[in-house]
């Protein structure tokens, strides 16, 4: 498994501070060899599932109920946990993956509450909030990644913003992993590029004339030489999957998001933070057991084979993986076979960095009416999300404009899920 | 599309490309491009205000220890009016028609031409519009972001009083869409409770209208002002009986209730301002007397907060920042005091404010040192010696990108199909950009990729390979002389002529070129200006 360096400099200070320095050098590479299991999460995988997927046609079925509206519901390879039908690849994975069934949102709107999800709080005008992938990215050190950080694949309307941490955490967009990457290749043969690149210099002189400090503040020309050696970096083959066997291809299923999904781990093998990949077309107002039927169809496999690749190739430990969207769907069937939007009571997959595997988290009411038991607001999952990543939930950073401490999460992290006695 | 509509485009597209075949020929004074003249407004009735504030940028200056930066070339100037109220860099056209002006008053008319101008009004439109309903798409069917930048967009172009608008957004009633103003109010609406969100819009008003951030005072007592969470609920309160539906937006019971933090319970709130109570009148319906309340002169607020925002537009960098966190009714810089004092004073004339805020000196000096300091510091930055550079919005970068592919001017006068491909276009470019939210005045760096998107994006190879829409191939073909070729798209990039230096190189680069090659050449020069530090920041 390749590590990139810069992440070995991190653990060691990690261990430096778990008080593990006086470790003799053979003591320090078996603490290294145990820590790689054992240590935080490096990076997240979230499967978005844009629209706000029905909890009761997913990860949360209540069969034989009124509210099922006839959804049935199969076993899972999780003692007790059951998952609607449909899901049967991902069944067998159920064993690595837990189900938080509580959460709770005061959004019902797609576009607040996919911020609300994606960055731990609500929108607020005063201060643009950056999403967990974001805070990821600047929380946690760079190491040898000339590639961005923090992807958003099949991007939906809203992607995940760097907020007020910044542009430059702003998750970069790309397609169908099959499509041509976009941006990176130049647009005209090497000779006239290389031109190019000379007459780049002449043109920038005059204008740095008596504003020399005022350009270099801009950073212009660096950000420039960093977009060329992106361009030129070995790790963008991390983004083509098509150099993956065929049945690796076909176990995450023939479809953008399945290749997105497959992307999203080779990404993260070299060292991105995080990857956002999209699947949109839940917002099933109209004909829902029909929607969710055919979404799952594309969801099922992807998520499986993500899984079960993490799980063979051991990355499952430094990785977590989410799978969710912004609300879950009413219990009640609208007299067009739809399920409206329904921000009390939801539910997400978790899976990976070290995160208890395998259980469920609250319950949601079988006749729709009352609260979910044990609710969790969604600033909880952050709180979770980072404690797992090693991160305190209430580290502050300041946000620029107002010099308003913020911090990483307001929530509290939910304690069933965190293994291993952390926090 | 019928024949007659292809007739039209094929005409239209025609006589386009004649148009631009003049442009690229003279170097002054082509009659095709005829002016409107508008009647000028009378420069010596703001000279008073424009007078006071050079004088106190002086002073500043001299606290700073700094001497302005030189006077900034006429078209380096006409650029940074051009970005502000079009959001885009002149084209050709536009900037042959300044030149063919006696250089005397070349700006004033320039500036006359852009404030009645259909592009300048929609801009500014989206621009206030981020203050008054934020960025989201707002609420399915109750909001119409659309109908409310158009109904603005008039506004603005009539110059209608500001503290009008902004009775009209506070009061108004009916349905969104015969009543554009009522998507101030339906943009807040919760789904949830099926009504406007009263906290929302208290929050939206203390902002866009009395630049303050009382929202902070939300969930606590604001930390540097004085602020409580009273305060803000008071104001919250004055929404506490709108109600929206597809009836429209109308009157009802307060039935406002904040949430006591501390037990738990709901408890009523009555409308209350949070500074100068007397102001209030006691007449009409609670948005009725927060209007008055807001607009009265005798409140300074709404003019502060409107001349800052409005200079943050025209600078890119607010007086006073952040954009909206002014101190309520308390003292701020003397500038801003006295920009607003002539704003509420001269009728809430935002044409007006434009004027002064464009004769002022700090906007007229360049945004380099001269030749007598080695550079510019903090200092400069601080006393406003030197125009700021700032960022350009991304919107502004993929306007200019398409503008500096056309050599005549793109507006509304285009054909739908063009207006089509440049909305979709910018929108596209925007979203890989990346927009700035609301944040708008948040002085950012560039990005990776941002730089990429400009490297090799598509937009940019489009608008600047050869093709027979393309200002490149217009060049390339049409430019009397090499040199001639080289200014053109200096001019239409970067709105100024090459150095000696650069045309020297350029020149050197199309001598002797033909076809093909030729075109490519001026494709790459292009390629070259778009990429430059110069075009994607203001200064």
């Amino acid at each position: 498994m390749a590590i990139p360096q810069g992440f070995s400099i991190d653990r060691r200070g990690f261990l430096t501070l778990a008080g593990m320095s006086w470790l003799t050098p053979l003591g320090r590479l078996l603490a290294n060899e145990a820590e790689r299991s054992k240590g935080p999460a490096q990076s997240v995988i979230m499967l978005w599932l844009d629209g706000g997927p029905s909890q009761l046609e997913t990860f949360d079925p209540h069969p034989g109920s009124k509210i099922a509206g006839g959804t049935r519901a199969i076993g899972t390879a999780a003692k007790g946990v059951r998952l609607a039908e449909g899901f049967d690849r991902l069944a067998e994975q159920m064993g690595s993956i837990s189900l938080i069934r509580s959460l709770t949102s005061k959004e019902g709107d797609h576009e607040r509450g996919s911020y609300l999800v994606k960055t731990g709080y609500r929108p607020d005008a005063t201060v643009e909030h950056p999403s967990i992938g974001a805070i990821a990215c600047h929380e946690l050190p760079v190491g040898k990644t000339d590639i961005p950080r923090h992807i958003s694949i099949l991007p939906g309307r809203w992607p995940s913003r760097g907020g007020f941490l910044g542009g430059e955490y702003d998750a970069f967009q790309i397609g169908d992993p099959q499509g041509k990457l976009p941006d990176v290749a130049t647009q005209v043969p090497k000779d006239r590029d290389a031109a190019r690149l000379r007459d780049l210099e002449i043109a920038e002189r005059a204008f740095a004339k008596g504003r020399r400090i005022r350009v270099a503040e801009t950073l212009h020309r660096e950000t420039v030489s960093r977009a060329r050696v992106m361009m030129t970096s070995e790790q963008l083959k991390a983004f083509d999957v098509s150099s993956e066997p065929a049945s690796v291809l076909a176990e995450y299923g023939d479809s953008p998001f399945g290749r997105g999904c497959l992307a999203a781990r080779r990404l993260i093998e070299v060292g991105v933070r995080c990857v956002e990949v999209t699947l949109g077309g839940w917002d099933a107002h109209v004909n829902n057991h029909e929607i969710h039927r055919n979404r799952i169809k594309e969801l099922d496999p992807a998520f499986a084979a993500l899984m079960a690749d993490l799980t063979r190739r051991n990355l499952l430990n430094r990785t977590i993986v989410m799978c969710g969207g912004e609300f879950g769907r009413s219990p009640k069937i609208n007299p067009l076979g739809g399920r409206d939007h329904w921000p009390i009571g939801f539910s997400m997959a978790v899976a990976g960095g070290g995160l208890r595997r395998g259980i469920t988290i609250g319950e949601t009411d079988p006749d729709g009416h009352k609260p979910p038991a044990d609710p969790h607001p969604i600033e909880d999952l952050h709180a979770t999300i980072l404690a797992a990543l090693g991160l305190n939930p209430s580290t502050e950073n300041i946000a620029p404009a107002t010099g308003r401490p913020i911090k990483l999460s307001e929530g509290k992290a939910i304690r069933e899920l965190l293994g291993r006695g952390r926090m | 599309m019928g024949m007659r509509d292809l007739a039209f485009v094929g005409v239209a597209a025609g006589a386009a490309l004649m148009l631009s075949a003049g442009l690229l020929r003279s170097t002054a004074s082509p009659s095709m491009a005829k002016p409107r003249e508008p009647a000028l407004f009378q420069a010596a009735d703001i000279t008073p205000v424009v007078r006071d504030l050079d004088a106190m940028f002086r002073k500043e200056r001299g606290e700073h220890g700094v001497a302005p930066a030189p006077l900034a070339s006429n078209l380096a100037v006409f650029r940074r009016l051009s970005l502000a109220l079009t959001g885009t860099v002149p084209s050709l056209e536009e900037i042959r028609a300044f030149e063919a002006r006696p250089a005397e008053g070349r700006l004033d008319v320039a500036l006359e031409n852009l404030l009645h101008d259909r592009r300048a009004a929609d801009y500014l439109a989206e621009r206030f519009a981020r203050a008054y309903v934020g960025t989201e798409d707002g609420p399915f069917i109750l909001f119409r972001r659309r109908r409310f930048t158009t109904w603005l967009s008039d506004a603005l172009l009539e110059n209608r009083r500001y503290d009008a608008i902004v009775r009209d957004l506070l009061t108004e009633r009916g349905l969104w869409t015969d009543h554009p103003a009522t998507n101030f109010i339906t943009v807040t609406n919760d789904a949830e409770r099926q009504r406007p969100d009263p906290e929302r819009l208290g929050a939206r008003v203390a902002r866009a209208f009395l630049g303050v951030r009382l929202d902070c005072a939300q969930c606590h007592d604001h930390p540097f002002q004085p602020w409580k969470q009273d305060d803000f609920q008071g104001l919250a309160a004055f929404f506490g009986g709108v109600h929206a539906d597809l009836r429209g937006v109308r009157e009802g019971k307060n039935d406002y209730q904040s949430l006591d933090r501390k037990t738990n319970t709901p408890k009523a709130v009555q409308p209350r301002v949070p500074y100068r109570p007397k102001l209030l009148p006691k007449a009409g319906t609670p948005r009725e007397q927060l209007a008055a309340w807001i607009i009265d002169p005798r409140n300074p607020n709404l003019a502060r907060a409107t001349v800052n925002r409005v200079w943050a537009l025209m600078f890119g960098r607010p007086l006073h920042d952040p954009v909206d966190d002014l101190p309520a009714d308390g003292n701020v810089e003397p500038a801003l005091a006295r920009l607003a004092a002539d704003f509420s004073a001269g009728g809430y004339d935002l044409h007006r404010l434009v004027r002064v805020i464009a004769a002022t000196e700090a906007f007229r000096v360049d945004s380099a040192a001269g030749s007598s300091v080695t550079d510019l510091t903090a200092d400069h930055d601080a006393a406003w010696a030197a125009f700021p550079m700032t960022r350009l919005r991304p919107e502004q970068v993929a306007r200019s990108i398409f503008q500096a592919a056309s050599l005549s001017t793109l507006g509304p006068e285009n054909p739908w199909v063009a207006r089509l491909a440049t909305y979709t276009g910018t929108n596209d470019f925007v979203k890989r950009y990346g927009d700035m939210g609301e944040d708008e005045f948040d002085l950012q760096g560039g990005t990776i990729p941002q730089r990429l998107l400009l490297l090799n994006g598509d937009l940019v190879r489009d608008k600047t390979k050869a093709g027979l829409f393309n200002a490149s191939t217009r060049v390339a073909l049409q430019a009397p002389t090499d040199a001639r070729a080289v200014e053109i798209v200096y001019l239409t990039v970067l709105t100024r002529r090459p150095t000696a230096e650069e045309s020297a190189y350029f020149t050197a680069k199309l001598a002797g070129a033909t076809g093909d090659d030729r075109k490519n050449k001026v494709t790459d020069l292009y390629w070259t200006l778009l990429n430059t530090t110069e075009f994607s920041w203001n200064h």
